[in-house]
């Protein structure tokens, strides 16, 4: 169970201005269930997932994790409470390993095979890539992959997703929405995917629309998705415009 | 063998006692165990303290263990070593030295290494340097090597210092062959009042020849480094060096790069980055479950391996 409770960020604008990134949040999220979290570019989505993980601080407000009070907890302390996070930008490390951060991940060293089985789950070749170094040669799409191998190694209650999709081919893809299904059998516990895609949105037990850091919508994909246009005129967020 | 020279054995050469194949300990300042295999030949010098690696040409995959070990305090050693290897060898050598200092003396150990490698051979040449032990002297070990690659040869150098050296100055000099490849790889972590000095100086005079100088190191405490590479090409030739290094606490590096082109053709790169290890690093591993210190440890040894 997550709950968010009044959660504002204010950062200095400059000339003393105050910007509003994140506008009184509050949301509560039962376990079992798989949430997608949308809304147009600027909007907040990463700065929520941050505050969740601990990344960043709020100004305001309160994050309650499984009953507790997480908001002054480090982001080791969420991690060992059961929290995991998959970056928008995966972090590039000179001289560590594909396998070395698995294990990282995971807790313990693995070997070969358990390392290759959370690479397949992503359609890596997984002999060609564990020992690779996770430094610049690794292309955008391959890091970005390596980076929800991560997160699907690490046995924890709370899975964030940070726009998993971008920069993954199709093939990929519908390996991607297996991979959410499985944690969520394994774990019956949450999966926040931070999306702009449809097909994810479409099967996410729940949407959240954000916008100018406040929540627009927040619904079943039923309700939700049928309204989801951001802006106005010839603004097509998901790729084609949506009659209501 | 005693203990802690086993202990700096294992550390240098990987190994925990007399190896096969050729070989040759040098032991608080003494040439004590030899061994020549069918083509690789090992020969005390007369005129000076060192030895001469002979590789006979057309030699295959022989593995060469040539450790310098050091528990004198207040030794200071000097050794010449020159290896000769004939063409068309691939030969693979594993030096390093390791001094276990337990008294108030400094212990040093000089070596001057010069290669002459033959036409068309390949040497691969390891080389670690290790300190340890309780004593106040300091651990101090200062390599010269000399490369003179002939038409078509390579050398890779793996040079690794690895903590518990208080001072090195490290000079290398190559003079690189038509068609020739020079690339080492040296990997540097200081502590405390520690200083490490590492001077490259190329010359590319071949046509086709190349060289690649990669350093990283990380520096911590109030330790020094200084990393300076001079490559000059004077024929059709490729040159790349790098510095990478992670600066921590109070220490100092410094970079010096020097790259000269006396040719049309010669194409030459230098980068060099200096930089505390990235916010964005520590946030990753911690959201893992590491706290900050585990964190920073494991980034460093990663960057280091
Ligand atoms: N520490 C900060 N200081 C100043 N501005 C910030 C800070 N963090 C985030 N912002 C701003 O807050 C807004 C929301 O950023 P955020 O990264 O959360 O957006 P997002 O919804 O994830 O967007 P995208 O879809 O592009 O990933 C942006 O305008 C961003 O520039
Ligand atoms: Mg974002």
């Amino acid at each position: 169970m997550l709950e968010i409770k009044n959660l504002s960020f204010q950062v200095e604008n400059g000339d003393d201005k105050q910007k509003e990134i994140l506008d009184n949040i509050n949301l509560s999220i039962s376990s079992g269930s798989f949430v997608a979290i949308t809304g147009p570019n600027g909007s907040g989505k990463s700065t929520l997932a941050k505050m969740i993980m601990g990344i960043e601080k709020p100004t305001e407000g309160q994050i309650f994790f499984n009953g507790e009070d997480i908001t002054e907890k480090s982001i080791h302390q969420r991690a060992k409470a059961g929290i995991g996070f998959a970056f928008q930008q995966p972090v590039h490390f000179k001289g560590m390993k594909v396998i070395d951060l698995l294990s990282l991940a995971a807790g313990h060293k693995l070997d070969v095979e358990e390392a290759c089985s959370y690479l397949s789950q992503v359609g890596l070749c997984a002999i060609n890539y564990i020992f690779r170094e996770l430094d610049n040669s690794l292309s955008g799409g391959e890091m970005k992959r390596i980076e929800i191998a991560m997160l699907a190694a690490r046995d924890v209650n709370l899975y964030i997703f940070d726009e998993p999709e971008a920069g993954i081919d199709l093939w990929s893809f519908q390996n991607l929405i297996q991979v959410f299904k499985n944690l969520l059998t394994k774990t019956n516990g949450i999966i926040i995917v931070i999306s702009h895609q449809e097909r994810i949105l479409e099967i996410a037990d729940r949407i959240i629309v954000l916008e100018e850091g406040k929540i627009a919508k927040d619904g079943n994909s039923g309700e939700v998705l049928p309204h989801l246009m951001f802006g106005v005129e010839d603004c097509h967020f998901y790729g084609r415009r949506v009659n209501f | 063998m005693k203990t802690e020279l086993k202990q700096i054995l294992q550390q240098v050469s990987g190994i925990d006692g007399i190896p096969n194949g050729a070989y040759s300990f040098r032991i608080n300042g003494i040439s004590e165990l030899h061994n020549n295999s069918e083509n690789t030949e090992i020969v005390k010098k007369s005129d000076k303290p060192g030895i001469d690696v002979v590789v006979k040409p057309n030699t295959k995959g022989e593995l060469v263990h040539i450790p310098t070990l050091i528990d004198h305090s207040g030794l200071n050693d000097l050794v010449y070593n020159d290896f000769f290897i004939g063409e068309n060898s691939e030969i693979h050598i594993i030096a390093g030295c390791g001094i276990h200092n337990d008294g108030m003396h400094a212990t040093q150990h000089s070596g001057i290494h010069t290669f002459y490698i033959g036409k068309n051979a390949k040497v691969k040449y390891e080389e670690k340097h290790y300190g340890q032990g309780q004593g106040t002297g300091n651990r101090i070990i200062s390599p010269k090597t000399i490369i003179h690659l002939a038409e078509g040869s390579s050398l890779e150098i793996d040079s690794a210092q690895i903590d518990g050296v208080d001072y090195t100055k490290r000079l290398t000099e190559a003079t690189i062959g038509d068609n020739a490849s020079l690339t080492t790889k040296e990997v540097i972590l200081t502590t405390a009042n520690q200083t490490a000095y590492t001077d490259f100086r190329i010359e590319l005079d071949g046509k086709n020849s190349s060289c690649s100088i990669v350093s990283r190191s990380v520096a911590k405490g109030e330790s020094k480094q200084f990393f300076y590479s001079v490559i000059n090409g004077n024929n059709q030739c490729q040159g790349h060096s790098a510095c990478d290094a992670i600066i921590m606490d109070y220490a100092t590096v410094k970079a010096v790069p020097d790259v000269t082109a006396n040719h049309v053709d010669a194409q030459l790169i230098h980068e060099a980055a200096i930089g505390k290890i990235a916010g964005e690093q520590i946030t990753k591993l911690m959201s893992l479950g590491l706290n900050y210190e585990e964190a920073e440890a494991e980034i460093v040894a990663a960057f280091l391996r």
